[in-house]
């Protein structure tokens, strides 16, 4: 294999919109004073008359891409997940969600892969938020091919979008060339018959990287990239889970209330079999380099290939 | 403004009031002191003012209006049933399960422009609004209006700053200054006061009227069209349950429908103002 490639999924969302603001004309950015952070600064420096700093304000930035979507235009709100999420919760559930306008919320710096930052911007709770607003889609790539297909397929659907990107900066995994993004559809990335490792964001390069160590242990993990948490593809998942008889989730995230939730429950309505869950724990984060935090709180291709043989032993 | 448009505005203000006392009494909830301070202000963009046109709801060129203050929809369903968007009659089911009027505005709702409800959020969407007619060289305008009591949220400042950045000039913010919230009087709850200084202090332009004076009124809006660089700020002296004795300057009545009784009564006013101005 080549060199891997490595880069964060923000980079790719600033770089997405400044590729697609020629074709999509009504295309906007609205960001909050961190557009050299959530990289929304590669579209500004080429559609300047496009692009609107709203100053620390999430709040008011939502609301203003709610009435932009009125008019016809297509906002991207841009800010940390910890702010667009959280911060503006209400604003997004009541004057984006409600109305069901057609806002894509661009969060960046999710989970606890924002490092050094420590606990108050590693936004873990963001897809249990996002999932509880009705008609709310919620798209959580992978990798940069997978971003930048995301933001396209965003722009193409017609309703709000939550899309998270990381800070860190993940191996590229997917083949531009060949690449097709389907919204709501889950990727087989590898077959197995032992179990199913459903991941999400950067936890699906662990859970391929798990595949293979699990693999020369005898067992045959099948690994499942749910890129698209909402709507969730039920339909895979319960294949999966009638095919395997065991599933592990892993996702960047709280246990509570994300991937691993909404798996575990379209689980117990189709085919109940054992959901281990992988994700932070009901605990915050704290500083330090990202790549130690992923380990440290267990996200990783080794705790996600433990896990696997425990949950396997109690299959 | 001529007396005969006064007297026309007068009479349909009057109309308007008697739909807010319909539909809080057929709820039995609502907000109908709120909405009677609104009523001769919706009554006058919406037969004096604004660019709309019932038969085309959704003309992008149109002009705009947010109920930032959403709890008083009563009023504004009232004056788009007189304006002919749906039937007076929707206003005997507000809030009703099933219904077409929902408690608070929702979007889908014929001739309203935008969900809001929850305080504060109405005038970043109106914002919104005026910032895309900005882009696009519309000359639409955007109306908010928004409660005294409203102001309170920080959110309404993040987007006077926003708007004032931005020199949104088709951006008119009325604000209702009945003086009172839920709780008692503005400057007892959590006082907003000054509240024409903080307005000018975030950059707009500040107007003052009396919003139960149809000539004042005029006076204020025509002179919010001549400002071209930045954001309008009307804030109207106004009267809580003006139009019915019992409710009036009451803050009782902020959030309670009338009974059968306090119906009969209110109803009875209205209906001799009417007949006094058709007379």
């Amino acid at each position: 294999m080549a060199d891997i490639i490595k880069k964060a999924t923000r980079e790719s969302y600033g770089e997405a919109l400044k590729e697609l603001a020629e074709e999509y004309k009504e295309l906007v950015v609205l960001d909050a004073d961190l557009a050299a952070a959530t990289k929304t600064g590669i579209f500004k420096k080429a559609y300047p008359d496009r692009f609107f700093d709203c100053g620390i304000a999430e709040a008011n930035m939502m609301g203003v891409a709610a009435g932009l979507a009125t008019t016809g235009k297509i906002p991207f709100a841009s800010t940390f997940a910890m702010f667009a999420a959280g911060r503006a919760f209400e604003i997004v559930r009541n004057s984006i969600g409600y109305p069901h306008l057609n806002v894509k919320i661009g969060a960046t710096h999710a989970g606890i892969s924002v490092g050094e930052d420590g606990a108050t911007h590693q936004c873990n709770e963001d897809i249990a938020l996002m999932r509880t607003i009705p008609g709310m889609t919620i798209i959580n790539p992978c990798d940069d091919v997978e971003a930048k297909a995301a933001v396209k397929a965003a722009l193409d659907f017609n309703g709000p979008v939550y899309m998270r990107f990381g800070r860190l900066a993940v191996p590229v995994i997917n083949d531009a060339a060949s690449y097709k993004f389907e919204l709501g559809k889950g990727v087989v990335m590898k077959d197995g018959k032992d179990v199913t490792i459903v991941a999400t964001g950067l936890m699906v390069n662990e859970a391929l990287e798990a595949a293979k160590a699990l693999e020369a242990d005898g067992i045959s993990a099948r690994v499942v990239n749910i890129h698209t948490i909402k709507p969730l593809d039920k339909e895979l998942i319960c294949k999966c889970a009638k095919e395997t008889g065991l599933i592990v989730t892993a996702e960047e995230h709280s246990i509570i209330g994300g991937l691993g939730s909404a798996v575990a429950e379209a689980v117990t309505e189709c085919c109940p079999v054992p959901v281990v869950k992988i994700g932070v724990n009901d605990e915050f984060g704290h500083s330090g380099p990202a790549v130690e935090l992923l380990k440290e709180f267990g996200l990783s291709a080794d705790n996600i290939a433990k896990t696997v043989k425990e949950a396997i032993k109690n299959k | 403004m001529d007396s005969a448009t006064k007297k026309n505005l007068q009479k349909i203000a009057c109309k308007v009031r008697m739909g807010v006392i319909e539909g809080t009494y057929n709820a039995k909830s609502g907000h109908p002191g709120g909405s009677l301070s609104i009523s001769d202000t919706l009554t006058y963009l919406y037969f004096n003012k604004m660019n709309v046109d019932p038969k085309n709801p959704d003309d992008p060129d149109r002009d705009r209006l947010v109920l930032s203050k959403g709890h008083t929809a009563p009023a504004l369903y009232s004056v788009l049933a007189q304006k002919g968007y749906f039937p007076e009659d929707e206003l005997k089911s507000l809030r009703h399960i099933g219904a077409l009027l929902q408690g608070h505005p929702c979007i889908h709702i014929p001739g309203v422009d935008m969900s809001s409800g929850s305080l504060g959020q109405g005038i970043s969407a109106a914002a919104g609004m005026a910032l895309a007619g900005k882009i696009d060289n519309k000359s639409y305008k955007v109306y908010t209006i928004l409660g005294d009591g409203e102001i309170e949220e920080g959110q309404v400042w993040e987007a006077a700053m926003f708007s004032a950045h931005y020199g949104l000039s088709n951006l008119v913010a009325i604000v209702d200054n009945n003086g009172l919230q839920i709780d008692g009087p503005i400057t007892e709850v959590c006082s907003p006061e000054p509240i024409t200084d903080k307005f000018a202090a975030f950059g707009w332009h500040v107007i003052t009227m009396d919003a139960h004076d149809f000539d004042s009124i005029d006076k204020a809006f025509e002179a919010a069209e001549k400002v071209t660089d930045k954001p309008v700020a009307i804030i109207q002296k106004s009267t809580k349950g003006k139009g019915v004795s019992f409710m009036e300057n009451q803050v009782g009545w902020h959030g309670t429908a009338p009974n059968k009784e306090q119906y009969d009564q209110a109803m009875s006013e209205l209906s001799a103002q009417l007949k006094e101005l058709e007379d």
